[in-house]
């Protein structure tokens, strides 16, 4: 049996729990910890060390997706989680601007860990305060080249779309002579 | 119990918190990557700084601060140079060149400029010297330090803004693909100028922070300017190994495309 895995990362309360849910054909086996800190009270229960689906290619192949914890003190289980990822996605938060920051440093410290295409996703733009993906782009300060794509964490068919563009990413790159 | 320890554990601003709470008197000697500096206290007020081997002799001051001229400067060298700064500071009032507020106004100009470099010093070590004071011969002055702990807190939450901008100096930078800018119609700085001529993806950021002698939140203060500016974007250094080869569980390049492609049938199929 060959595995291969992809990493969704992001800032904490992303959506990057609801997302691997949407498309995982397993119950997501997550790690989730009722929250401690005030200032994170924006949900009741946070994942701590990672989540995981997984997809089913064929007999032979297996996908896993591996979602990160968001609160900045789990960080040391990033580059873990990192290690040998054919991609990532980073989620971001459309209606909280205050998460761009977190959602840029994040995505500058999975480039270091591995050169890996990559494409970053605004989540929650079903939300009246979500921001328009144009200013999200320049906030997050992404050059156009970078693939940035509208999401709804719980909207299978949309979810499908941003992996799909990660893996169109990799064959592109593939073909580029890039690995 | 001595007091020292490293910068990364405890700040400039913290140490000059603490002589100021505790009013202590002594010298704080700072051993940074690439220089030292001393700072004395007198009751918890600066009293006398210097940093490396920066000639801070009260007629460099002076001269530094446009009080004397660079001939003046020159004569006081050629003739003066047995004297203490206490005697050449009585000497230039005496013959009316400076009052006492000028040479006072220079000493503290000057020595607060000093801990102002120091606030962007973040590695070293540092010791204090209890009741360790400066020679009788140089001029002490008298600085509260309160306004300059405000100002090394702010700098303090820069550097944190910063870190968290460029978490890693092991990247490289490279100009941004945008037709049309013209950098010779930008105003840069001479510290930008500096970062800007060692732009390459080959060149980590650590490596221009050495090769312009800029200390880890300087050159980070200078990349997160030009990235403001969308002048340049951090991308892997260019020599750099890639490390995918186990993100495949094959080697074969036909079989990965295969294998990705088949990723794309299940997902579709979803």
């Amino acid at each position: 049996m060959q595995t291969v895995k992809i990493v969704v990362t992001g800032p904490f309360n992303a959506g990057k729990t609801e997302f691997i849910r949407s498309v995982s054909e397993i119950d997501v086996v997550s790690t989730e910890r009722k929250i401690s800190a005030e200032a994170e009270k924006v949900k009741s229960t946070t994942t701590v060390a990672m989540d995981f689906g997984r997809i089913t290619v064929d007999d032979d192949l297996v996908l896993y997706l591996f979602g990160t914890p968001g609160q900045k003190r789990f960080d040391f289980m990033w580059e873990i989680l990192s290690e040998g990822m054919l991609g990532f996605v980073v989620l971001v938060d459309s209606s909280r601007p205050e998460t761009f920051r977190e959602a840029r440093t994040i995505l500058e410290t999975f480039r270091a860990y591995a050169p890996t295409p990559y494409v970053v996703a605004a989540n929650k733009q079903d939300k009246d305060d979500a921001w328009d993906l144009d200013d999200m782009r320049v906030a997050l300060r992404l050059d156009p080249k970078v693939k940035f794509l509208p999401v709804v964490a719980t909207d299978k068919e949309k979810v499908k779309k941003v992996l799909l563009e990660l893996l169109y990413s990799i064959l592109a790159e593939m073909e580029a002579g890039g690995s | 119990m001595a007091l020292r320890g490293n910068l990364r554990d405890f700040t400039i601003t913290q140490l000059l918190n603490l002589i100021n709470l505790a009013k202590k008197t002594g010298t704080l000697v700072i051993e940074g990557p690439g220089d030292f500096a001393w700072v004395a206290f007198r009751e918890g007020k600066l009293a006398y700084a210097q940093i490396g081997r920066e000639d801070n002799r009260l007629a460099a001051i002076l001269q530094r601060g446009s009080k004397i001229s660079a001939a003046q400067y020159r004569m006081i060298k050629e003739r003066a140079s047995n004297m203490s700064d206490k005697e050449l500071g009585l000497l230039l009032i005496n013959a009316g060149y400076l009052n006492q507020s000028d040479i006072i106004d220079s000493l503290q100009h000057y020595f607060i400029g000093v801990v102002r470099r120091l606030f962007t010093w973040v590695e070293g070590t540092f010791r204090f010297e209890a009741d360790q004071l400066p020679p009788s011969g140089l001029i002490p002055v008298r600085i509260d330090l309160e306004n300059l702990i405000i100002e090394g807190a702010r700098q303090l939450r820069e550097w944190e803004q910063l870190q968290e901008e460029i978490p890693s100096l092991d990247m490289a930078l490279k100009f941004m693909d945008r037709p049309g800018t013209n950098l010779r119609n930008i105003n840069l700085s001479v510290e930008e100028w500096r970062v800007v001529s060692y732009v390459n993806p080959k060149n980590t950021m650590r490596q221009i922070a050495q090769a312009t002698k800029m200390n880890d939140l300087e050159i980070r203060r200078v990349i997160y300017g030009l990235l403001q500016a969308g002048l340049v974007e951090i991308v892997r250094p260019g020599g750099a190994t890639l490390t995918n080869q186990r993100m495949f569980p094959t080697t074969n390049k036909e079989e990965q495309k295969s294998l990705v492609n088949r990723l794309i049938n299940r997902i579709r199929s979803i």
